[in-house]
C-alpha cells in the first residue's frame, strides 16, 4: 500500500497542548509542510506569538524566536531587512495582531516587507480565557462581553485583510478557513502562495488570515465550531482574496 | 463475486488523539467512530473501523494533531459499487 | 587616517557605530537626537548597510531585537520619553540574552518634558525600566571622544556578554562639537555566535526566546543571568579619579555634569579646598569598590547631577555610612553651573571626624540656587 498522508519533518512528532479540535494544529500542519514541500527548513526563520501558539517553536522544526505581543512585524522586519536571503514568516493571533499589534502589522505592510504573515482569527483571546479579541463577532458572549458584544463601546470586529489591502505595500492578501477538508486545501495553497511570493522576492508583504476554531472559549464541540465558521463567521468575515 | 478488500487504510495514533471528533464528521464513509476506551491522556480516542476506507486523506487533512496515517492501495476495486474506479492517486501530500 | 575633525555628538557617535561594524540603525525622531537618525540614514546607505525609520520607538527596539536573533550588530538611538517606550523591548532583549546597543541623549522629563539636556534617567538605565531581573551595562561619556569611543566599546560588551549597553548621552553631549579622532581600533576577541537563528541548515533548529514555564527553568535563567552579571562587575568598572589622595571632599559626577565639576574643583584647589573627583564612565557596573576604598579615609562626599539625585543614591550604598554624601543639582533641563557648583563645594564644612554622622546629613538637602540671569 502506498502512503498516501503521513506526518511531514518540519512537523515535531510530539503530542501539542492545544485543545482537542483547536485550529492551529492544522495550519501548523500546512506551514510545515509547505516549508518541506518547497524545501526551505535551512533558510526559513518564524516568529511565534503571545497567544496559545506561544509555543509554536516547540511544534515547527525551524529556527525560531518567540517575541514580545504584537511586536512580531517589527521584528520580522528587523530579521528580513539584515537578512534578504531568509524566508520570514510570522505566526499571530487576533490578539498579537490586531489590537496590541495594529501600528506593527500597518506598518510593515505599508512598507512593504518581505514577509508572510500567517493571522489566526478565532474571534477571542485564547490564552488569557476568553475574553473580547478585536475580531469577536457581535452578540458573541466572551469573558469580557458577558452580554455579548455590542458595536456600541465596543466596536464592530475588525477585518484585517479589508483594512490592510488598501496599503500599496500589502501584495497579497488573502482570507481562508479550516472549517473542512477543502478549506484546509485552499488555506495550504494561500500560506504557500506567501511564501512563494517570499522566495521569489516579489517586493511587498504576504497576509493568509485564516479563521480558525476556538471550541474551548466558544463553548462548543469543535465539529459545532467548524459549523460556526462556516455559517456565521464567514459573514462577517468574507473568504477570498482581496489582493493578488 | 464482490471483491470484499478495501482500498484504504488509516492508522491513528490513539494515544496522541484528543479525540475531537473533527475525523469523524468529515469520513465520507462513516468509516471513524469515537471509542468508548479512554487513552492515557483521557481522551476518548477515534478509532478506525477501515471497513470501507477508500484513503481519501478527509481525516487526516483535518486532524489537528495529524496523528493519522494514510494508506492506499491503487488497484484495489471498492466493494459494494463494484465496478466504481478507485481514486487516482496524486503525487502531492494532500 | 588619525584625522581630528569637528563633529557634533549625535554624528560622532553615528560614525563611530558605523566603524564600529553596525549592521543595521532603527530609530524613530525625538529630539535631541534628531542628527543620529538623519546621518544614519544617509550612512547605512553609503555603506550598503540596513537603515529603517520606524513607526515609533517600539517598533524600533524590536526591530533590533529581531536583527540581533540573527546574529547582527544592530542598535536604537532614542531620547527619554522613546527610551521610556523600549523598556518592554530592553526586558525582552534581556531574557532572551540578545546583544543590542541602545543610544539615550537625555532630555528633560518626566512626561514630554522638554528639549533640554538631563541626568533624570539614570535610574531607568541601571535599575531598569523593564519587568524583571536583569541588568543593562550603562556608559556614561562625558566628552564627544568618549561618546566616539564608547560606541565599539558598547558592541563588544553587547557581543561578548548577550547583553543591552546604555549609552547614557544627553542633550548638550549630542549637540556640542568638539573635535574628534574616528578610527577602528582592534577590539576583544568575541565568542561565536553559535545561538543565532540563521536556518536551520544541517543543525538542530535555534530558539530565541524568554519564555521558560516548566518548574524551575526560569529560575534557572535567572542564576545564569546574575552569574554573567557578576563577570561584569568585575572585569568591566571604568572609572576616573582625579586628586584624591589627599582631598576632604570628593565630588562625584558623570557625564557632561562631570565636566562642570571638573572646573569648579579645579577653581576650588586654586582657592585652596582640598578637594578631588572621582567620574564613574560605566554607571553600571557602577565603581562601588573605588568610591568604597576612597571612603575608607574619611571624606565628605559631593554628588553632583543633571537631576534631583539618582546617582547619588548608588554613592550613598558605596559609602556605606562611612562618610556623608550630599548631593547638588538641577532637574528639568537646568544645567548646574560652575559657579553654582564651586558654591556648594565652598559651603561645606569639613566635618569633625569624631562627631556623630547625623549632624554632619542636616546639609543633605537640594538648595535652589538663585537663576543667574
Amino acid at each position: 500500500m502506498k502512503t498516501v498522508f503521513s506526518r511531514t519533518p518540519t512537523l515535531k512528532d510530539c503530542p501539542t497542548h492545544y485543545c482537542p479540535g483547536c485550529g492551529h494544529g492544522i495550519v501548523h500542519r500546512l506551514i510545515a509542510e509547505t516549508i518541506d514541500e518547497l524545501g526551505i527548513r535551512g533558510r526559513t526563520i518564524g516568529i511565534a506569538p503571545v497567544g496559545c501558539a506561544v509555543l509554536a517553536y516547540d511544534y515547527l522544526d525551524v529556527d525560531m524566536v518567540e517575541v514580545a505581543h504584537g511586536r512580531a512585524p517589527a521584528v520580522a522586519t528587523g530579521m528580513k531587512r539584515t537578512n534578504p536571503d531568509k524566508i520570514i514568516f510570522s505566526y499571530q493571533g487576533d490578539g498579537d495582531l490586531a489590537a496590541i499589534g495594529t501600528a506593527e502589522i500597518i506598518h510593515a505592510a505599508h512598507r512593504g516587507e518581505q514577509i508572510a504573515v500567517i493571522f489566526i482569527n478565532n474571534a477571542v483571546f485564547g490564552m488569557t480565557g476568553g475574553q473580547m479579541a478585536p475580531t469577536t463577532v457581535l452578540g458573541q458572549v466572551t469573558a469580557t462581553t458577558q452580554q455579548g458584544r455590542k458595536a456600541v463601546g465596543e466596536g464592530h470586529p475588525l477585518q484585517v485583510c479589508e483594512l490592510l489591502s488598501v496599503l500599496p505595500g500589502a501584495i497579497y492578501i488573502e482570507r481562508c478557513s479550516v472549517y473542512n477538508p477543502a478549506q484546509i486545501r485552499k488555506a495550504k495553497k494561500a500560506v504557500k502562495r506567501a511564501f512563494e511570493l517570499q522566495l521569489d522576492g516579489a517586493q511587498g508583504l504576504s497576509l493568509v488570515e485564516v479563521l480558525s476554531p476556538c471550541p474551548t472559549y466558544w463553548r462548543m464541540t469543535p465539529a459545532k465550531a467548524m459549523e460556526w465558521i462556516e455559517k456565521e463567521m464567514t459573514k462577517v468575515f468574507p473568504l477570498g482574496c482581496f489582493k493578488s | 463475486m464482490r471483491n470484499m478488500k478495501m482500498a484504504g487504510k488509516i492508522i491513528i495514533d490513539t494515544e496522541r488523539c484528543k479525540g475531537c471528533g473533527l475525523c469523524v464528521v468529515v469520513c465520507p464513509k462513516n468509516s471513524i467512530v469515537i471509542s468508548e476506551h479512554s487513552n492515557q491522556n483521557g481522551y476518548f480516542p477515534a478509532q478506525a473501523n477501515n471497513t470501507d476506507c477508500t484513503g481519501c486523506a478527509m481525516c487526516a487533512i483535518i486532524c489537528p494533531d495529524a496523528v493519522i496515517e494514510v494508506y492506499r492501495d491503487d488497484h484495489i476495486v471498492s466493494t459494494e459499487a463494484g465496478s466504481k474506479k478507485s481514486p487516482v492517486l496524486t503525487k502531492e501530500k494532500v | 587616517m588619525s584625522q581630528r575633525i569637528l563633529m557634533c555628538g549625535n554624528e560622532a557617535l553615528g560614525e563611530a557605530a558605523v566603524i564600529a561594524g553596525v549592521d543595521a540603525y532603527f530609530g524613530y525622531p525625538i529630539t535631541p537626537q534628531n542628527e543620529v537618525t538623519a546621518y544614519m540614514s544617509r550612512r547605512m546607505a553609503e555603506e550598503g548597510r540596513v537603515f529603517v525609520q520606524c513607526e515609533s520607538e517600539l517598533a524600533a527596539i524590536n526591530m533590533v531585537f529581531g536583527a540581533s536573533a540573527t546574529g547582527k550588530r544592530a542598535m536604537t538611538s532614542s531620547s527619554s520619553p522613546g527610551i521610556s517606550l523600549m523598556q518592554e523591548g530592553i526586558s525582552y532583549l534581556s531574557g532572551a540574552e540578545l546583544p543590542a546597543v541602545v543610544v539615550n541623549v537625555m532630555r528633560g522629563g518626566p512626561g514630554l518634558g522638554n528639549i533640554a539636556p538631563s541626568q533624570g534617567d539614570y535610574f531607568q538605565a541601571t535599575r531598569g525600566g523593564g519587568h524583571g531581573d536583569y541588568r543593562t551595562i550603562v556608559l556614561g561619556p562625558s566628552s564627544v571622544q568618549e561618546l566616539v569611543d564608547c560606541m565599539p566599546l558598547a558592541f563588544d560588551l553587547a557581543d561578548y556578554y548577550r547583553m543591552t549597553v546604555i549609552v547614557l548621552a544627553d542633550g548638550i553631549l549630542g549637540q556640542m562639537m568638539e573635535p574628534v579622532v574616528l578610527e577602528k581600533k582592534p577590539g576583544r576577541k568575541l565568542p561565536p555566535k553559535d545561538w543565532a537563528l540563521t536556518g536551520a541548515q544541517d543543525r538542530e533548529q535555534n530558539i530565541v526566546r524568554s519564555l521558560w514555564l516548566k518548574e524551575g527553568a526560569l529560575e534557572e535563567l535567572n542564576y545564569k543571568l546574575q552569574a554573567k552579571y557578576k563577570e561584569v562587575e568585575k572585569n568591566e568598572v571604568l572609572c576616573e579619579e582625579y586628586q584624591v589622595d589627599d582631598a576632604d571632599i570628593i565630588v562625584v559626577a558623570y557625564g557632561v555634569a562631570a565636566r562642570i565639576v571638573r572646573s569648579a574643583v579645579s577653581k576650588a584647589r586654586q582657592e585652596g579646598i582640598k578637594v578631588g573627583w572621582i567620574r564613574p564612565i560605566t554607571l553600571w557596573p557602577f565603581p562601588t569598590e573605588q568610591i568604597k576604598r576612597v571612603a575608607d579615609e574619611f571624606r565628605i562626599f559631593l554628588t553632583v547631577e543633571m537631576s534631583l539625585g539618582q546617582m547619588v543614591e548608588d554613592v550613598k550604598l558605596a559609602v556605606a555610612g562611612k562618610a556623608p554624601v550630599l548631593f547638588y543639582g538641577r532637574p528639568g533641563g537646568g544645567i548646574p553651573t560652575v559657579e553654582q557648583v564651586l558654591e556648594k563645594i565652598t559651603q561645606l564644612t569639613i566635618p569633625d571626624k569624631k562627631a556623630p554622622l547625623e549632624n554632619q546629613c542636616e546639609k543633605d538637602s537640594l538648595t535652589t540656587v538663585k537663576k543667574e540671569a
